[in-house]
């Protein structure tokens, strides 16, 4: 078991820092405990599903004390009575099966858990416990403890049960159902018609038919009449009132057929056309229900917060009862919740969340602190200034993009095609029967029948569903989660692009600074600390803050050479901090990355890597990009970075600095005014209103469970250089769908021409629909997937 | 061939009975998690593995 990696986590181990214990490797005392634990409670098989499944669990004393509070505690519960709780905690870390495993035995490390179970797809865990012999503080300290530590926000607090919309899965159910059993029993009737014992049976047959019928076309059709009644309320032409016409006029006819035996009616397409609908309907919904695409501040905030009493008592109460004139105490790490004075000596606030920009600043006894900034001093006091519907941040929320629950009145291909498609139809409908009326009434009225059966758009309506679905999945797989299907559309319309500075181009991660060559002593490493110090060079200044609080030493000799590095004697050593060429003479060998190079007493150790904090991939990303979109980079931050950024993108790309939350959602309006469709690529709250604002609003995330605004589609950082991919792909979506738009219409223009002469037979119709239907979704899905395969990344 | 009514019948009420557990299984929320049941059955047999035969013949021996 002689790994590099922690046998817990997986995470790479310092040599230095490593831990052995039961033969095994860790990377820290916190992955040794979790084994610790699991080692005892006989265990470990947590390790033989998975390699290195766990997490690291981090310090969360007092973080949880709100739980004490009964209060609190109920609006988290899902069920309560008597003894017995259940609650439903996110745990954004379950990620494997062992995560499954090891919660779904949590009774055998806790007396009083009496089962719980994981759903994994929405990263949550069940668990029924008696609340008497433990409590659920206890609980999410055992969680946190092994490292799955739960997510509870003020989101929580709020939510009451939601209830699941199973209504979809209830009418496929149905519809599957009576399709089945239609089919089954109008097989006689396609093979022979004048047989004898077919004839005494007829009625039978028919009559249970009919009522199979029944529930399909009342029950599980119900949303396309409803959906093409709107439609012709608010006069706008969609899909769904062929299809709702075909529908209706397939039963009615079909009833008038068997009531006056003239056929069997068409009854067995009329439950196949609903069920492949439906079916469609359902693929194209893929949720990814371990996401929220409705974010508001709720979710970042905490639930409860510790309010001192007036007698210095500490009490966590929730955040909605906090009122002006409360004094709170902010933990390190703890988000603020309100406006307020800050009481204490000084702290620093990160303020990256609100504002974007992401340096910390710092305040004094007495300076306004204001709600979303995050506490990075010691624990502080404050005064609150308003409730938290007042703070400045939630009030961002009051403008009218997140306040009404708007569909945008986007026009889908679908819709656009139906706006010509349905009058055109009811043109050859009526055509048809003028032309009949002169020859034979019966006949008419079986034509017109007819047209509006064969035309039914079963074929067009699945394509879109279909195509989108499929690429909707394509992307997922990507990492790449779009919040519907609609988005495709609207991304392969998208013809501007704005992206946000901080936090999207660049990457938050502090730690990219990493030492390379032989390891240094802690003595080496004090005098390096203590030569920096004297240095002005921004290099040094950000090596200096990385290295360890150190005592100070005397520095004897001490020059900097500009555009070469510097030579200290410390301590009677001799040290050469500076660029290859001037440490060794050796020639950079990697000229894009920054390096600083370190020799001791003439011996050459290794270098310090500033690694780009900029995303990688990005240079090319907007070179490609530049190709067909107008790009923009907006930023909350200052003009410091223009020079870079000017060097780095594409000549024109237009970059704005010093922009507010509310400034960046003008921007995009006034852009959307000048008729451009516009992609806003972003992360953080301050992005809220110009992610909601925009067509198409992308928050990149770097934990996708976690953190992410309001928007329309969530992507994984580490795909970000992949964004012109998933554009292209997007456009080649829209391509097949037109496509197979051309296919369907062939089906249809066949049909037509049987319906017209007066040809139309069910049987004819019972092959026509299920044959179309299948190749139409067969195309646009081998369609979709060659399309994914070809493009390049 | 009057039996006809009799095995049409008997066939609708069979797949009438499986429609109604079908219905039963999605309102207990059985087709709301499809991932995990496939990863939780594999479980079973594992936890047996405890070591627990070693425990007791430590105590057989110190008897």
């Amino acid at each position: 078991m002689d790994t590099q990696n922690c046998f817990h986590c997986g995470l790479d181990i310092i040599k230095s820092e490593e831990i052995i214990f039961d033969h095994k490797s860790f990377c820290c005392n916190g992955c040794k405990t979790v084994y610790e634990i699991f080692s005892v409670n006989d265990m470990t098989c947590y390790y033989d599903f998975e390699n290195s499944p766990g997490s690291t669990p981090l310090d969360i004393a007092g973080k949880y004390e709100f739980l004490d509070n009964e209060e609190i505690i109920s609006k988290l519960l899902d069920f309560q009575e008597t003894a017995t709780a259940v609650v439903s905690l996110n745990i954004p870390h379950i990620h494997c099966s062992s995560c499954i495993w090891i919660l779904e035995n949590l009774q055998r490390l806790q007396e009083g858990i009496s089962s719980s179970q994981v759903n994994f797809p929405e990263k949550k865990v069940r668990i029924s416990y008696n609340s008497d012999a433990v409590s659920l503080k206890t609980i999410v300290y055992l969680l946190s403890s092994i490292g799955y530590e739960p997510y509870i926000s003020l989101e929580n607090y709020e939510t009451g049960k939601d209830n699941v919309d199973r209504s979809l899965t209830y009418k496929l159910g149905v519809a599957f159902f009576c399709f089945g059993n239609i089919m089954l029993l109008s097989f006689p009737e396609y093979f022979e018609l004048t047989e004898f014992w077919l004839d005494t049976f007829k009625p039978f047959f028919r009559s249970l038919i009919f009522v199979l019928a029944l529930p399909t076309f009342f029950y599980s059709a119900s949303d396309y009449y409803v959906s093409a009644y709107k439609s012709i309320k608010s006069r706008m032409l969609n899909i769904d009132i062929p299809i709702a016409l075909g529908i209706i006029v397939m039963f009615v006819r079909s009833v008038v057929d068997i009531v006056f035996d003239y056929g069997p009616g068409f009854f067995d397409s009329l439950s196949g056309l609903i069920f492949f609908m439906l079916l469609g309907k359902m693929f194209q919904i893929k949720t990814y229900s371990f996401l929220s695409f409705e974010r508001d501040f709720k979710s970042y905030f905490p639930i409860a917060i510790t309010r001192i009493n007036n007698d210095t008592s500490e009490e966590s109460v929730p955040i909605y009862d906090i009122q002006k004139g409360d004094r709170l105490l902010i933990r390190n790490q703890e988000l603020i919740p309100v406006d307020g004075i800050l009481i204490s000596d000084k702290t620093a606030i990160d303020y990256s969340f609100v504002t974007g920009e992401a340096d910390e600043i710092t305040k004094k006894s007495g300076d306004k602190i204001f709600a979303g900034g995050k506490q990075m001093g010691k624990v502080i006091e404050m005064e609150v200034l308003h409730s938290v519907s007042q703070s400045y941040l939630t009030q961002l929320w009051s403008n009218d993009v997140f306040q009404k629950k708007f569909e945008r009145n986007h026009k889908t291909i679908t819709d656009t095609i139906s706006r010509y498609f349905t009058p055109a139809l009811l043109l050859i409908a009526f055509a048809s029967f003028t032309y009949w009326i002169f020859i034979d009434t019966n006949t008419a009225f079986s034509v017109f029948t007819a047209v509006l059966i064969v035309a039914c758009p079963c074929a067009l309506a699945l394509t879109a569903p279909f195509t989108m679905g499929n690429v909707l999945r394509i992307f997922g797989k990507q990492q790449f989660y779009l919040k519907n299907a609609l988005v495709i559309e609207q991304l392969a319309a998208v013809d501007v692009v704005v992206f946000d500075k901080t936090g999207t181009i660049t990457t938050n991660k502090k730690s990219n600074i990493v030492y390379e060559g032989e390891a240094l002593l802690n003595k080496n490493i004090l005098q390096l600390k203590n030569v920096l110090r004297a240095s002005n060079h921004p290099l040094s200044r950000m090596l200096y803050d990385m290295l360890p609080e150190s005592s100070k030493i005397k520095t004897t000799y001490f020059e900097e050479i500009a555009g070469n590095g510097i030579l200290a004697t410390i301590d009677g050593v001799k040290l050469q901090i500076g660029s290859a060429s001037f440490v060794e003479n050796i020639i950079e060998s990697d000229h894009l990355q920054t390096a600083v190079h370190i020799k001791i007493d003439g011996k050459y150790l290794g270098k310090y890597i500033f690694k780009n904090q900029y995303r990688e991939g990005i240079e090319s990303l907007f070179k490609n990009l530049n190709n067909s979109y107008q790009i923009k980079v907006l930023s909350g931050d200052n003009e410091g970075e223009r020079a870079v950024l000017e060097k780095l993108l594409p000549q024109g790309t237009e970059l704005i600095f010093d922009q507010k939350p509310e400034q960046k959602l003008n921007f995009i309006k006034q852009l959307q005014d000048n008729g451009h469709n516009v992609m806003m690529v972003g992360d953080g709250l301050n992005d809220a209103g110009a992610l909601a604002q925009s067509n198409v609003g992308i928050s990149i995330s770097e934990n996708v469970n976690v953190f992410s605004p309001a928007c329309d589609a969530i992507l994984e950082a580490k795909q970000f250089d992949h964004l012109n991919y998933f554009l292209k792909l997007s456009k080649k979506a829209m391509l097949t769908i037109k496509m197979s738009f051309v296919l369907s219409l062939c089906y249809n223009i066949v049909g037509l021409s049987y319906a017209i002469t007066g040809k139309l037979d069910p049987l004819m119709a019972a092959i026509i629909m299920p044959l179309s239907t299948i190749t139409i979704v067969s195309f646009v899905t081998a369609m979709s997937n060659y399309y994914a395969r070809k493009i390049t990344k | 061939m009057s039996v006809i009514y009799l095995l049409i019948g008997i066939s609708i009420c069979v797949a009438i009975g499986f429609f109604v557990a079908f219905i039963i299984a999605v309102k207990s929320g059985q087709y709301d998690d499809d991932y995990t049941p496939s990863v939780r059955m594999l479980f079973d047999d594992e936890i047996k593995k405890t070591p627990k035969t070693e425990i007791q013949t430590i105590k057989e021996k110190q008897i």
